[in-house]
């Protein structure tokens, strides 16, 4: 179960009238290494792995849907007042026929959400490691899309986030120390 | 090669070919995110105040690592 805070996690500004920043977000959004990926990788992979790590894929998870969130309030501020010509001219003309200023879970390329995007292969470690992996996925294209991105009140959100990716990856490697450890090894101090 | 005064990044020369269609962009950079270099987190870490941990992402002062785009003129 969950409780909801009527509040973003960071608060989100954009500075700039660019529809096209709009485009480049949605990779974060319904692209295979965004926020809803995240959260639905971390959510699901809770069931079958071992009882200390649970409770760190469930704070991950849950704080994913609060960053996918964060990224569906900056592409709405840069969509909701754009005209047809506006977004054709960001390169949203084919999301604007299927979706008008819909948001969608769609990549930057436009292609849609699938669910081969996550893993769970049921093995801890190997989950643990497409964890990590997905983690420092994020966090590169964060840095690509501040590379694109020339709005700094945007850039100090999609900075927030890309530093939340760092502290994951650092949490996922030692749920994999945690899970490592041998109980029944004598250790001598 | 390391950049002296940002400790989390990395570089390199590519290739470079004698017909390359475009010219050089001479070093691709790339991160090295502390979470490489510190392992289990140990006991009695440097902390942010509340306020400043609340804007930054993280409490831990060795995790924290501000990006900007490196090719930036």
């Amino acid at each position: 179960m969950w409780t909801y805070e009527k509040k973003l996690m960071y608060p989100v500004r954009v500075s700039t009238c660019n529809p096209t920043l709009a485009k480049y977000l949605m990779e974060q959004y319904g692209g295979a290494d965004g926020e809803l990926a995240a959260a639905l990788r971390y959510l699901n992979q809770r069931y079958t792995i071992p009882e200390k790590v649970i409770g760190l894929l469930t704070d991950i998870g849950t704080e994913e849907f609060a960053h996918l969130e964060m990224i569906a309030t900056m592409i709405y501020k840069l969509t909701k007042d754009a005209t047809p010509q506006q977004l054709k001219e960001a390169g949203l003309a084919e999301h604007y026929v299927s979706h008008d200023s819909a948001l969608f879970y769609n990549n930057a390329a436009g292609v849609p959400f699938t669910a081969s995007y996550i893993q769970a292969k049921g093995d801890p470690i190997a989950d643990l490691y497409e964890d990590i992996a997905a983690e420092e996925k994020a966090r590169a294209t964060y840095q690509w899309i501040i590379d694109q991105s020339d709005d700094p009140d945007l850039n100090d959100g999609l900075r927030f986030l890309r530093e939340r990716e760092i502290v994951h990856s650092q949490r996922f490697r030692e749920a994999v120390v945690m899970i490592s450890e041998d109980k029944n090894q004598k250790k001598i101090f | 090669m390391t950049h002296g005064h940002v400790p989390f990044r990395r570089s390199y020369k590519p290739f470079r070919g004698p017909f390359d269609p475009c010219p050089p962009i001479g070093v691709k950079y790339y991160v090295t995110p502390p979470n490489l270099f510190i392992g289990f987190q140990p006991p009695n870490f440097k902390q942010f105040s509340a306020i400043e941990a609340l804007r930054k992402g993280t409490l831990w002062v060795p995790f924290y690592d501000y990006y900007e785009n490196p090719y930036k003129k």
